[in-house]
């Protein structure tokens, strides 16, 4: 079996062979980690869980591996980490949906169940390499370590961005979906072209999966061969629409195969299984293995946004079942059976979700002066004169408003 | 690592020996001979070799710009210069051609993006609408997007559909974009190589008809005064040209356009009537001091564009010229463009696009008794 169609251009003198490489890369790259190219490219039968929803450690026949597509537990450090991780989106996320209730943001698109996903999608990453997260994703950029309030930025309706994305190695979550999976495309690119390592993880949704750039993100990827993980979150529903209305193939994992790249499936509320998958995924990808596609079948808990009443279009019994695969209830129990997690550190992490939760509520309480000057100031590098004009405008509109309180107040005393 | 990922001292050797080479060839081609007539391909095309030498992180890709050279072939020689990594061919993707850019820009690199027809840029808009225009903004100015994205546009080439659009105006809408069009050689060089050394995106719109346009031009002092003059803040960024004087009304044209005004301007000047030509040069920022100065001293003017007039470029500078030269107007400003229908087959496109009869029955309109 071979990985790709057989259509490479004949070489050029003096230019590097590009287009000859991805076969013989992938393939030594795989093998490297004992897999055979068969075993590789199409996802396993099942999809890879390692707790089950009440907590306990599945055997080993049973997790859904099969050749090429085994994976170690992680270690217990590890996963206690984000254990913790995971204790804190949960409370950044319903600290957040009452903060949206109470009027302090404009809108929320919580991950309230998604949360092993947020938490395995930035543990996995090294310091150097990128994430490129969506509108849903504020806890895994959170995760990530950029500042909860920078991220809550966005939502709070002072600016379209809160945090430096070169700093953090985080694009700006994006809402045009599936557009940011190019940009990760992009910074993979770049990187390989200077010879650094650099693995970038994008994430998506199912519904995404059906938008263009999907396929053109996934497509560059694989023809040159770049280190990107492609991270989708099956959520199950965007907005009201169910997966089934989206696509009809086997898996959405099963869609890396037409792109010549391998594709997984995983619990998508088991964080042990999604580390495992994950870890391995950019293992895969900074050693030469081409871009991946990761499946995560997980359930957004809440409506889309505050906006939406997610009772019109799915049945309570269908949410009170996806409860019983709770990610934070299911580590805890894990973690407490296997002696990592004693009440004490129990204590000690619900009091870091709580200092998270209050950081919260001080920073998006706090009215931040918004400039209305900054309309202007960012929109180019190097400022036009129309908008320096515009910007004299405002300003004069706003001088002269400003007088005119004073001159009123003057005549009221 | 893979054998494809060359190692950041083995890149860089291999970027300054191939960039050594263009450098040699570029010298031989353009500085020993002076002024010589030269094509506006081959003038964008040395700026583009020009620009990849002097600074390693530019790139070319697009479709058929590697080993074919373009379409056009405004790429041509390129991957054999600076090698695959630097010039390349991409999946046939418009959106994916530009978001990669747009990754790449934000990793550093200073991406130089060919869409093969204007027509074929539309599934890239999302992108350069909601990205590449915004990015800067939305990240307050810490990510910056230096890339370029060139389209090859207009009609008079005897094109079949999708190849003959004008889509200035829909760039030139939208806020964060810099749109430039070059209508001279010398031009074709100067702005692509300011194109990209912008720290902002830049829409780079080609008229299509004008690539084989020859005008006797020294490429290597052209080479010469970018390093110096781009430098000390004499860009043609906001500065529209004139390019022709004149004394009794104002031709405002960019583009494709400029030469049909220059050729309007010639006609009525064998009738005594001395037409000033400008060239507006940047669309995005526009010279609102160049095209007024002109408007005031001729007190009329004519606005010249293929695009449908439709809420289009040329709608946007009679109403900026109204709105700053009203009193000093002797009659209406009037537009010449295309019609607003979609761009004709090739045998109805005389038809369609302006030319000099009617830029000059414009100009007769102008109210001249009294």
């Amino acid at each position: 079996m071979t990985i790709s169609a057989n259509h490479t251009a004949p070489d050029t003198a003096g230019a590097a062979p590009a287009r000859t490489q991805p076969d013989n890369a992938l393939s030594e790259a795989v093998k490297k980690f004992g897999i055979t190219a068969e075993d590789y490219m199409l996802p396993a039968r099942h999809q890879i869980q390692m707790v089950d929803p009440d907590g306990r450690l599945k055997d080993k026949g049973e997790q859904g591996t099969e050749p090429g597509h085994e994976y170690p537990v992680p270690g217990d450090t590890e996963l206690l980490a984000a254990y913790e991780k995971l204790v804190v989106g949960r409370r950044v996320n319903d600290q957040n949906s009452a903060l949206v209730r109470q009027g302090r943001m404009a809108v929320y698109p919580s991950s309230h169940g998604q949360e092993a996903c947020q938490v395995a999608a930035a543990l996995c990453l090294a310091d150097d390499d990128w994430m490129f997260p969506t509108y849903r994703d504020a806890v895994a950029v959170m995760t990530r370590g950029v500042d909860p309030v920078q991220v809550m930025t966005i939502f709070r309706g002072d600016w379209h961005g809160g945090y430096d994305p070169l700093q953090y190695k985080v694009g700006i979550q994006s809402t045009p979906l599936t557009t940011q999976l190019l940009h990760a495309v992009g910074v993979a690119h770049a990187a390989k072209l200077r010879g650094e390592d650099t693995v970038v993880l994008a994430m998506c949704g199912d519904g995404a999966t059906s938008e263009g750039d999907f396929h053109e993100a996934l497509n560059f990827a694989a023809v040159f061969h770049l280190p990107v993980i492609f991270f989708v979150q099956n959520n199950k529903y965007a907005i009201s629409v169910p997966l089934a209305h989206q696509s009809v193939a086997p898996s959405l994992a099963h869609k890396a195969v037409g792109y010549g790249m391998a594709g997984e499936r995983v619990d998508g509320n088991d964080v042990v299984a999604l580390l495992a998958v994950l870890d391995r995924a950019v293992a895969l990808c900074r050693d030469g293995s081409g871009p991946l596609l990761v499946e995560a079948n997980t359930y957004r808990m809440q409506a889309h946004t505050n906006a939406d009443d997610d009772t019109r279009y799915r049945e309570s019994a269908e949410v009170a079942e996806w409860r019983a695969k709770d990610p934070v209830n299911r580590m805890r129990t894990y973690l407490t059976g296997q002696g990592i997690l004693d009440d004490d550190g129990e204590a000690r992490i619900r009091a870091k979700a709580e200092a998270v939760a209050a950081q919260l509520r001080e920073g998006l309480s706090e009215d931040v002066p918004v400039d209305p000057q900054e309309l202007f100031r960012h929109v180019f590098a190097r400022q036009t004169p129309q908008l320096k004009e515009q910007s004299e405008m405002l300003a004069d509109e706003l001088a002269r408003d400003a007088a005119s309180t004073t001159d009123s107040k003057e005549a009221g005393k | 690592m893979s054998p494809t990922v060359t190692t950041s001292s083995e890149a860089n050797g291999n970027v300054s020996a191939a960039t050594a080479r263009a450098a040699a060839s570029a010298a031989a081609t353009a500085e020993a001979t002076g002024p010589q007539p030269v094509t506006m391909a081959k003038a964008l095309n040395t700026a583009l070799a020009d620009a990849m030498h002097a600074d390693s992180s530019v790139l070319m890709f697009g479709e058929d710009v590697g080993m074919l050279g373009g379409v056009f072939r405004i790429t041509d020689g390129l991957t054999a210069t600076f090698g695959e990594q630097r010039c390349f061919d991409t999946p046939l993707a418009e959106s994916g051609i530009v978001g990669m850019a747009v990754g790449m820009a934000i990793n550093g690199m200073r991406p130089v993006i060919e869409m093969q027809f204007d027509a074929f840029a539309y599934p890239a808009f999302e992108q350069i609408v909601s990205h590449v225009a915004k990015m800067h903004n939305r990240t307050r100015g810490t990510v910056k997007l230096p890339l370029v994205i060139r389209i090859p546009y207009g009609g008079g080439i005897g094109g079949v559909e999708h190849h003959c659009d004008s889509s200035e105006a829909y760039y030139a809408h939208t806020a964060g974009l810099k749109v430039y069009t070059p209508a001279t050689v010398a031009d074709g060089y100067r702005m692509l190589r300011e194109a990209i050394d912008s720290d902002d995106p830049v829409v780079f719109m080609e008229p299509k008809k004008m690539y084989w346009t020859k005008d006797s031009v020294d490429l290597g002092e052209l080479r010469r005064l970018h390093e110096h003059g781009a430098t000390a803040g004499l860009g043609s960024e906001g500065r529209a040209a004139v390019a022709r004087p004149g004394t009794d009304a104002t031709l405002i044209a960019y583009g494709p356009s400029v030469p049909t005004a220059l050729a309007a301007a010639e006609a009525a000047a064998l009738e005594g009537r001395s037409l000033e030509v400008i060239d507006v040069r940047t669309i995005v920022p526009f010279d609102d001091a160049t095209v007024c100065e002109s408007v005031r001293k001729t007190g009329r003017a004519v606005v010249i564009a293929e695009a449908h007039g439709f809420a289009s470029v040329a709608s946007e500078i009679v109403a900026r010229v109204q709105e700053r030269c009203f009193h000093h107007l002797a009659a209406p400003i009037r537009r010449v463009t295309g019609f607003d229908v979609p761009y004709p087959a090739p045998k109805l496109e005389k038809y369609y696009l302006p030319g000099v009869d009617r830029i000059l029955d414009a100009v007769d309109d102008l109210q001249w008794e009294n």
